[in-house]
C-alpha cells in the first residue's frame, strides 16, 4: 500500500509504449500491399468507395481514441493518491458537460452517417453501363460460376475485363455462403431461395484472391475463388476458349484417360461439354486444364497435384463431398493427362 | 462458511422434512441463501472459464502457423463453437449472476432475494443446461455450427448427427434458469429495497442489474421460441427455416439476433455496473453524473432492441433497412460514450489508489473504448462488408467482451472477495495477474484488427502461407498463452488467499454502499437491523458527515414505505450487531425441492436428446434396446416433466420450520 505508484505507472507506460510500437509496426504491415486479401488496397470500384469511407471513419476514431485514452491516462497520473487523509472535492457532476458530450458525439456520428448512407445507396445501384453478368452458385465447398450471356460454365475461377462493370447474381445450392474478393469490394451472402446482388468495376488487371466468408460447414476454410482481371483482348480470348466444347485428347495416355473418365464414376458428378459426362454435383471440368487452381483454390493446378487429389481427396480436404474409390495409379495418370489437356 | 439456522421444536421429521443442516455437502445442495448461491455460480462459472480457455488455447495453437495440422477441420469447428457458447452462456452470464446473487441484497439492505428457492432453482437449472450442452463430448458429437448456429447449416440434412441438438437443448434449459433469475432480481430490486432507498439512490450496480434483468426477460423468450422452431425442424420435419419446404433460413438470423444483440448488453452491463462501484471508491469521490449514468444504461437497453440487423448487413436486406440499422447502431454509441466520459470524470479530480480492482476497472474503460470504436467502424455498412466475418469482428467483440466484461468481472472479484470470504486477495499477485492479463489480452486481440484488415476470414481452421497472415497469428497465439499464465497466477492468488489472506474486516476499501456496513463475510441474515437510507452512497455519508447534503437537484424522493412516512433509524453501527440475538431473525430454511425441479428439467432436456437419437446410440449394447427405440425415448422427457411437476408441487407445499 505504498504511496509511490511509480512501479505500476512504469509498467503502464511500458505497456502503452509497446502498444504504440506494435501498432506502428502493425500499421506498416497494414500498409503491405502484398497481402493478397487486403481490404485497404482497392483494385475495384466498390473497394475504392469503401476505403475512402474507412479512412474518414478511422481517422475520426483515432482522434477519439487519442483524446479519450489520453484523458484517462492523464487523470490516472495527475490524480493519483497523495494523502490518505485528505478527501478530494466531492464533485457529483456537471450538467453542461453532460449535454456537451452527448451532443458532440452525436454530431461526429452524423458526419459519419451521411457518407455512409450515400455509399450504401451508391453500392446498391447497379450502373446502367454494367455489361458483364455472372451467376455465382455456392456449393459445399466450391463455387459454380456461370456467364449466362456468354454460355460459359466454370468453377472457382472467373475472368473479367478491366474497366467493365460486372454484376453478380449470388445463389446457393445448399447452405449460406458469402462471396468475397476484398480488393474488388465488400462481400455479399448467398442465401437459399434468395438472389443477392453484388456489383463492381475492376480497375486494374491482375490476379485477385477471394474466399467464402460465411461459415458453411466442414471445409469452409477451403472454399476459395480466384479472379483474373484481363485486358479486353485477353478476356475475349478466354471467353472464346471457355465457350468452345472440350478439347479432344491428344496423346495416347490422354485418350486412355478420356475412356476411363467416361466409363468410371466421374460422370456421375462432373460435366465435360461435348461428351457424355453431364453430372451436376461437382465442378464443370470442360476447361479444367486452363485453371490456375483446383479443389476450390486449395491446390495449384499441376499434374502432380491433380493426381494427389484424385487418389485421395479426403486427405487434402477432409469431409469434402468427392468420395470415390480411386482408380489405379496408372489410370489416374491417364485421367490427369486427359484433364490437363482440357484447356 | 457457517450459516446459522433455526432448529425449531416443531420441525417435522422423516424423509420429507425440511433440511436444517448448516454445514456439509447437503447444506450446499439445499441452500437457498443468496450468498451461497452466489458462490456456487461463481465457482461453476470459473470452471467453465478454464474449459473455454483451453478451447481457445487449442484454437490458437492450430492457428499459430499456416498450413498447420495440429487440429482437424471438424475438431476446430467444434472448438470455436464451444468456446463461444461456453464463454457467453457458461462464464460471463453466470459470473454476473454470482455478483447479482451475492451483492444485490446487500446493496439494497435486504436479507435475501424475493424468491430464495427460485434463486436456487436458477442455479441448478444453469448447471443442468451446462451439463447438457457439454454432453456431446462424451459421445463425440460436439456442437460445431458456430455459436450463432445459422440455418440451414443447422438443419438435419447438413448437420445430421446430434451435435446441434446438444446445443439446442443445452441452451433451452439454460434459458429457463436465466429467465427465472431475471424475474427474481426484478422483483427483488423493485420490492425489497431498504426504507428510504428510492430508485435514484440505488447503487449503480443495482441499477445495471435491474436493467439487465429487464433485458433478460424481454430477450430470452425470443431465443426460446427460435430454439423450439429449430428443434422441431430437426426432429419433427417442420420447415420454419428449411428452404426445401418453403421456409426461410434468414428467419433464424432475425430471431437469433433480436435475442443476440440485447444478449451482448446483458453480458456487458453488469460489468459496467461493477466499474461504476469500483472507481468512486478508489477515487474517494462519488460517481460523476449518476443520473446521466442511469439514463444512459436505460437508453442503451432500449436501443439494444433496435439494432439487431447490424449482424446481417451482408445478407441483402436492401439499402433502406441497412441504412436504418446503421443509424440505430451509431446512435447506441452516444449513451455508451456518455458512460465512458463519466467514468473518467470520476477519476479526474479524485484521489486515485491503484489497487488491483481499480486497475481492472480502469482497464475496462480503456479497452471498452477501443472495442467501441471498432464497433462504430462496423456500424458503417459499406465498411462492414469488408469487416464482417473477418478477424476484425473477432477483435471487436473480444475487446468489448474480454477487455470489457471479463475485466470488469475480475475487478468485481478483487473488490468483493474480502466481503465474501473475509480475507483480502494478495495485492502483489493481483497486480501481476492484471499486468499479465493486460499484456496478454492486447497481444492476443490487438493484432486481430490487422488480420481483419488483411482479409483473414474467421472460423477457418487453417490458412496458406502466402497470405501474409503468419506473423500476427503467431503474436496472437503468444498473447493467448500469456493469458493462460495470467489465469494460473489468479488461481494461485485465490487459493493462497483463501488460506492465508489478510483479514478484511467489514470495510477494507473505505466503501460507500451498504454492503460494507456489515461483517465480512456477512452473517446469515445480512443485516441485524434493516437500515434506513437517506441518500445515495449512504455509508460514505455516514462516515463523512462533514460532506453534508448528498442529494442532487433531481432527487426528490420522500422517505416512505407503503405510502407511510417511516420513522428515521440511524444506520447500524458495526458493533451493534453483536447485541442482536440471531435467533430472533427468521430466515427462510433450506429446501431440496428446487433441486428436484431442476433435475426434472434436466431429464426433460435429456429425453429430447434421447428421443432425437441419443437413446439408440447410448443404449445400443443394452437390453433396453430390444424394447425401446427412436422416438420412444421421448418418454424420458415425459418423466422429466413429471418430476418437474412433483418438484413444483412439493415446493409450494413444503413445511416451514419455525
Amino acid at each position: 500500500m505504498s504511496l509511490r505508484p511509480a512501479p505500476y505507472l512504469r509498467a503502464l507506460g511500458l505497456g502503452l509504449g509497446t502498444a504504440a510500437l506494435l501498432s506502428t509496426v502493425g500499421c506498416q504491415q497494414l500498409a503491405d500491399p502484398n497481402a493478397p486479401m487486403s481490404t485497404v488496397f482497392p483494385s475495384g470500384s466498390y473497394a475504392g468507395m469503401i476505403v475512402q469511407l474507412y479512412v474518414l471513419i478511422f481517422l475520426m476514431a483515432a482522434a477519439v481514441f487519442v483524446g479519450v485514452e489520453g484523458f484517462l491516462v492523464y487523470s490516472i497520473i495527475k490524480f493519483r493518491r497523495r494523502s490518505e487523509t485528505d478527501l478530494p472535492a466531492q464533485v457529483h457532476g456537471n450538467t453542461r458537460l453532460e449535454i456537451t458530450w452527448t451532443l458532440l458525439p452525436a454530431v461526429v456520428l452524423l458526419i459519419i452517417a451521411v457518407p455512409t448512407i450515400s455509399t450504401i445507396f451508391a453500392s446498391d445501384t447497379v450502373p446502367p453501363t454494367a455489361n458483364q453478368r455472372i451467376t455465382v452458385i455456392g456449393h459445399q465447398w466450391w463455387w459454380e460460376i456461370r456467364y449466362p450471356d456468354l454460355n460459359i460454365v466454370t468453377a472457382n475461377e472467373l475472368h473479367l475485363p478491366a474497366g467493365q462493370t460486372a454484376v453478380f447474381d449470388l445463389q446457393t445450392a445448399d447452405v449460406i455462403h458469402a462471396f468475397w474478393i476484398p480488393r474488388m469490394g465488400g462481400k455479399v451472402d448467398a442465401i437459399p431461395n434468395r438472389e443477392n446482388r453484388l456489383w463492381f468495376t475492376p480497375e486494374e488487371t491482375g490476379e485477385f484472391y477471394g474466399q467464402c466468408t460465411e461459415f458453411c460447414g466442414f471445409q469452409h476454410a477451403n472454399m476459395k475463388h480466384r479472379l483474373f482481371v484481363d485486358t479486353k483482348e485477353d478476356f475475349e480470348r478466354w471467353v472464346r476458349q471457355q465457350a468452345a466444347p472440350a478439347a479432344e485428347p491428344m496423346s495416347a495416355s490422354a485418350r486412355r484417360g478420356a475412356q476411363a473418365f467416361q466409363n468410371g464414376s466421374c460422370v456421375a458428378c462432373h460435366t465435360i461439354n461435348g461428351t457424355n459426362a453431364r453430372g451436376l454435383l461437382g465442378p464443370d471440368l470442360t476447361h479444367v486444364g486452363s485453371r490456375k487452381t483446383i479443389a476450390a483454390g486449395v491446390l495449384d493446378n499441376t499434374a502432380e497435384n491433380m493426381a494427389r487429389w484424385i487418389k485421395d481427396t479426403q486427405s487434402i480436404k477432409p469431409g469434402n463431398k468427392m468420395v470415390i474409390s480411386p482408380p489405379s495409379d496408372a489410370e489416374i495418370a491417364d485421367i490427369v493427362a486427359y484433364l490437363q489437356g482440357l484447356k | 462458511m457457517a450459516a446459522t439456522t433455526v432448529a425449531h421444536p416443531l420441525v417435522r421429521r422423516g424423509p420429507l422434512a425440511r433440511p436444517v443442516a448448516p454445514t456439509g455437502l447437503w447444506s450446499w445442495i439445499t441452500t437457498i441463501d443468496h450468498k451461497r448461491i452466489g458462490i456456487l455460480y461463481g465457482t461453476t462459472a470459473f470452471m467453465f472459464f478454464l474449459l473455454g480457455g483451453i478451447e481457445a488455447l487449442l484454437i490458437r495453437a492450430q492457428l499459430a502457423r499456416s498450413d498447420n495440422t495440429l487440429i482437424a477441420a471438424g475438431q476446430f469447428n467444434a472448438l470455436f463453437t464451444m468456446h463461444g457458447t461456453t464463454m457467453i452462456f457458461l462464464v460471463v452470464m453466470p459470473l454476473s449472476a454470482a455478483f447479482f446473487n451475492y451483492i444485490i441484497p446487500l446493496q439494497i439492505g435486504a436479507r435475501d432475494v424475493a424468491f430464495p428457492r427460485l434463486n436456487a432453482f436458477s442455479y441448478w437449472v444453469f448447471l443442468s443446461g451446462a451439463i447438457l450442452l457439454n454432453m456431446g463430448f462424451l459421445v463425440g458429437m460436439v456442437p460445431d455450427v458456430g455459436w450463432f448456429a445459422y440455418a440451414p447449416n443447422t438443419l438435419k440434412q447438413y448437420s445430421p448427427n446430434l451435435a446441434t441438438d446438444f446445443w439446442i437443448v443445452g441452451l433451452q434449459v439454460l434459458g429457463v434458469g436465466t429467465l427465472a433469475a431475471g424475474f427474481n432480481f426484478l422483483v427483488t430490486i423493485i420490492q425489497l429495497r431498504a426504507p428510504g432507498m428510492t430508485l435514484m439512490r440505488m447503487p449503480l450496480f443495482t441499477w445495471t442489474t435491474f436493467i439487465t434483468s429487464i433485458l433478460i426477460v424481454l430477450a430470452f423468450p425470443v431465443l426460446a421460441v427460435a430454439l423450439i422452431a429449430l428443434m422441431f425442424d430437426r426432429l419433427f420435419g417442420t420447415v420454419f427455416f428449411n428452404q426445401l419446404g418453403g421456409g426461410q433460413p434468414i428467419l433464424w438470423q432475425h430471431m437469433f439476433w433480436v435475442f443476440g444483440h440485447p444478449e451482448v448488453y446483458i453480458l456487458v452491463l453488469p460489468a459496467m455496473g461493477i466499474v461504476s462501484e469500483i472507481l468512486p471508491v478508489f477515487s474517494r469521490k462519488p460517481l460523476f453524473g449518476y443520473p446521466f449514468m442511469v439514463y444512459a444504461v436505460a437508453a442503451i437497453a432500449f436501443l439494444s432492441f433496435t439494432v439487431w440487423a447490424h449482424h446481417m448487413f451482408t445478407t441483402g436486406l436492401g439499402p433502406i433497412a441497412v441504412s436504418f440499422f446503421a443509424a440505430s447502431t451509431m446512435l447506441i454509441a452516444v449513451p455508451t460514450g456518455i458512460k465512458i466520459f463519466n467514468w473518467i470524470s470520476t477519476v479526474y479530480g479524485g484521489s486515485l489508489k491503484l489497487t488491483t480492482a481499480a486497475l481492472f476497472a480502469l482497464g475496462f474503460v480503456a479497452m471498452f473504448t477501443i472495442g467501441g470504436l471498432s464497433g462504430v467502424m462496423h456500424a458503417s455498412p459499406p465498411i462492414d462488408t469488408q469487416h464482417q466475418d473477418t478477424y476484425y469482428v473477432v477483435a471487436h467483440f473480444h475487446y468489448v467482451l474480454f477487455g470489457g466484461a471479463i475485466f470488469g468481472l475480475f475487478g468485481g472479484i478483487y473488490f468483493w472477495f474480502p466481503k465474501v470470504f473475509g480475507r483480502l486477495l494478495n495485492e502483489n499477485l493481483g497486480k501481476l495477474h492484471w499486468l499479465l492479463t493486460f499484456i496478454g489480452f492486447n497481444l492476443t486481440f490487438g493484432p486481430m484488427h490487422f488480420l481483419g484488415v488483411d482479409g483473414m476470414p474467421r472460423r477457418i481452421y487453417t490458412y496458406p502461407s502466402n497470405m501474409n497472415w503468419d506473423l500476427w497469428n503467431l503474436v496472437a497465439t503468444i498473447g493467448a498463452y500469456t493469458l493462460g499464465v495470467s489465469v494460473i497466477v489468479f488461481i494461485v492468488n485465490i487459493l493462497s488467499s483463501l488460506k492465508n489472506g489478510k483479514w478484511a474486516g467489514n470495510d477494507p476499501w473505505d466503501g460507500m454502499t451498504l454492503e460494507w456496513t456489515i461483517s465480512s463475510p456477512p452473517p446469515h441474515y445480512n443485516f441485524a437491523t434493516i437500515p434506513t437510507v437517506h441518500s445515495r452512497d449512504p455509508f460514505w455519508l455516514q462516515k463523512h458527515p462533514e460532506l453534508g447534503g448528498h442529494e442532487l437537484m433531481s432527487d426528490h424522493g420522500e422517505v416512505t414505505v407503503g405510502g407511510e412516512p417511516v420513522a428515521e433509524v440511524p444506520l447500524p453501527d458495526v458493533h451493534e450487531e453483536a447485541h442482536v440475538d440471531p435467533h430472533s431473525i427468521h430466515m427462510p430454511d433450506p429446501s431440496y425441492w428446487p433441486v428436484v425441479a431442476a433435475f426434472g428439467l434436466f431429464l426433460a432436456g435429456l429425453g429430447v436428446l434421447m428421443g432425437g437419437g441419443l437413446g439408440d446410440i447410448v443404449f445400443y449394447p443394452f437390453i433396453i434396446a430390444d424394447y425401446v427405440s427412436g422416438m420412444q425415448y421421448f418418454a424420458i422427457t415425459g418423466f422429466g416433466l413429471f418430476v418437474l411437476l412433483v418438484g413444483i408441487y412439493g415446493w409450494s407445499l413444503e413445511p416451514v420450520n419455525g
